[in-house]
């Protein structure tokens, strides 16, 4: 019990200091530190699959990438400076619809029959086994068997954020690396070079 | 509460020494290969060289660049040292007659502890160059992060197909199951795959482009000094002790003994693997010339992930079948 409020602090205070750092990196840094705590609280749980998966996708992998774009595009030491603040039209009406669907999900949750625990006779043991809470048995049946639709659902929305941001930031017509291309950036190099002698 | 304390401090300093030793039978070993003595002036053979070298790390200036980012500068060493020692909270070395392992903690989940143990060591050679506010660290930090990125998902899927064969998360359970057959028989494109993705990982030579010194100076380190680049020196090296580890576990039938030899105990088996994947590290170092990045990126991602998945895909056939 200490130790969960404990941890409990620790989640709070590193959450806050993630979105209030002044540096990119101090947010990197705590939201690792929340990470950590988290799995913790799983582990006080006796969810070790969830813990271990925790830290290994979210840690290891998305924190990750987030470190490496930092550090390719602010690599000076500098705190990010933002424009004054505003409330750009978009995100706001993002927000609002995002309320909505909050409220109505937490009705519609309220009012809907309660959801019967996937295994029933659910005990603690060892992860490789089925039929042990938070095994990799009934992950693997929750994910694969009896909640397949909702899991393909949330991957299926994952799939267009990323087709979304493909769309916002990347390239209409990609750089593809020809021949001729390469000549041609050779050639200007070759010329800036030569101007810089002269 | 005691026992585990008294166990982790004996493991710490077997860890500690092994660090030392296998530094020094690196430079003898490579010294050799290359037609010289290598250190031989500390002491009898050169055996006290590791102590003279600690002494000069911990005495040396500890410099920080002006430029440098102070807190997480001094806190990149530290999760490499932590996370490098903390996977062997759950290594099993051994065990008694009732089945029961020689670990501090025999955890369930054990070989996906490790995995997510040694991810998170990648911070420290990401932030620490990062943090030196350098250009050479700073590269090396961006190759070795998407190096260790994209040769950790070939390591996870040749995991994979031991742990089906297995039907066990628990490094001791997967220990136990190779009584018979040693899991590189079966599983011999996932033991190779894994041979060369524990390289890339640990970042040693061919792969050790982090570090490249011809290019990059000395890479993420370059800007650290005294203790802080020892830690890292230290990381380094456990973590290659690390992966023999786990390669000896998963693969070479951990503390089993080959051909019915049990007249010695399974720890004596257990040291001798883990030696002979170290000094197959070695050897590879005096050997083969570093890879180039573009090569190192297409070789794990268009060679090794294709191989790996279909290493995963034929296995999990083979074992629905059965």
């Amino acid at each position: 019990m200490i130790a969960f409020w404990i941890i409990a602090a620790v989640l709070i205070v590193s959450a806050l200091w993630t979105v209030t750092a002044r540096k990119p990196i101090y947010s990197v840094v705590s939201l690792l530190l929340n990470f950590a705590a988290l799995a913790t609280t799983y582990l006080i749980l006796h969810a070790e699959f969830l813990a271990v998966m925790q830290i290994i996708v979210y840690s290891g992998a998305i924190l990750m990438l987030f470190v490496f774009v930092i550090a390719l595009l602010n690599s000076g030491i500098a705190a990010v400076v933002l424009g004054r603040d505003r409330v750009p039209v978009a995100p706001a009406a993002a927000a609002a619809l995002a309320a909505v669907a909050f409220v109505a999900t937490a009705i519609a949750a309220a009012h809907a029959p309660a959801i019967a625990p996937i295994a029933t006779h659910s005990q603690l043991g060892a992860v490789g086994r089925g039929n042990v809470f938070g095994s990799i048995g009934d992950f693997g049946q929750a994910l694969f068997l009896s909640r397949l639709l909702p899991f393909e659902i949330t991957a299926l929305i994952l799939m267009v954020a990323v087709v979304g941001v493909v769309l916002l930031a990347g390239d209409l017509a990609p750089y593809v690396p020809t021949r001729r291309r390469a000549e041609q950036s050779r050639r200007a190099l070759r010329e800036a070079i030569l101007r810089e002698g002269k | 509460m005691l026992i585990v304390l008294v166990k982790s401090a004996v493991l710490l300093l077997v860890v500690i020494t092994t660090f030392a030793y296998a530094m020094l039978f690196e430079r003898k070993i490579m010294g050799w290969m290359q037609l010289r003595p290598g250190p031989n002036r500390v002491g009898p053979w050169g055996l006290l060289q590791p102590a003279a070298d600690a002494a000069k790390l911990i005495l040396k200036e500890d410099l920080t660049p002006k430029t440098a980012d102070p807190l997480i500068y001094r806190l990149a060493p530290f999760i490499s040292l932590l996370t490098a020692f903390a996977v062997y909270a759950i290594v099993p070395f051994g065990a008694n007659g009732d089945g029961s392992p020689w670990a501090i903690g025999d955890v369930n989940a054990g070989i996906l502890f490790l995995m997510a143990i040694s991810s998170i060591g990648v911070y420290g050679i990401s932030l620490g160059g990062w943090a030196s506010g350098s250009k050479f660290p700073l590269l090396g930090a961006v190759r070795g992060t998407a190096q260790m990125i994209s040769y950790e998902l070939s390591m996870s899927l040749s995991f994979v197909g031991v742990l089906m064969l297995a039907g066990t998360t628990s490094l001791t359970g997967i220990v136990n199951a190779q009584e018979r057959v040693w899991f590189f028989i079966p599983q011999a494109l996932g033991f190779i795959i894994y041979v060369i993705t524990a390289v890339a990982e640990t970042n040693r030579t061919p792969f050790d482009l982090v570090e490249a010194e011809t290019e990059l100076v000395g890479g993420f380190h370059t800007e650290y000094s005294g203790l802080r680049f020892g830690s890292f020196f230290i990381a380094e090296y456990v973590n290659m002790l690390t992966v023999s580890c786990i390669a000896s576990l998963l693969f070479l039938g951990g503390w089993n003994a080959p051909f019915g030899l049990t007249m010695l105990p399974g720890i004596v088996w257990f040291v001798l693997k883990v030696g002979a994947f170290m000094f197959f590290y070695m050897w590879l170092r005096a050997t083969l010339p570093r890879f180039r990045y573009d090569r190192l990126m297409t070789f794990g991602w268009k060679v090794l992930l294709p191989i790996a998945t279909l290493n995963l895909v034929a296995t999990a056939a083979w074992v629905a079948l059965h």
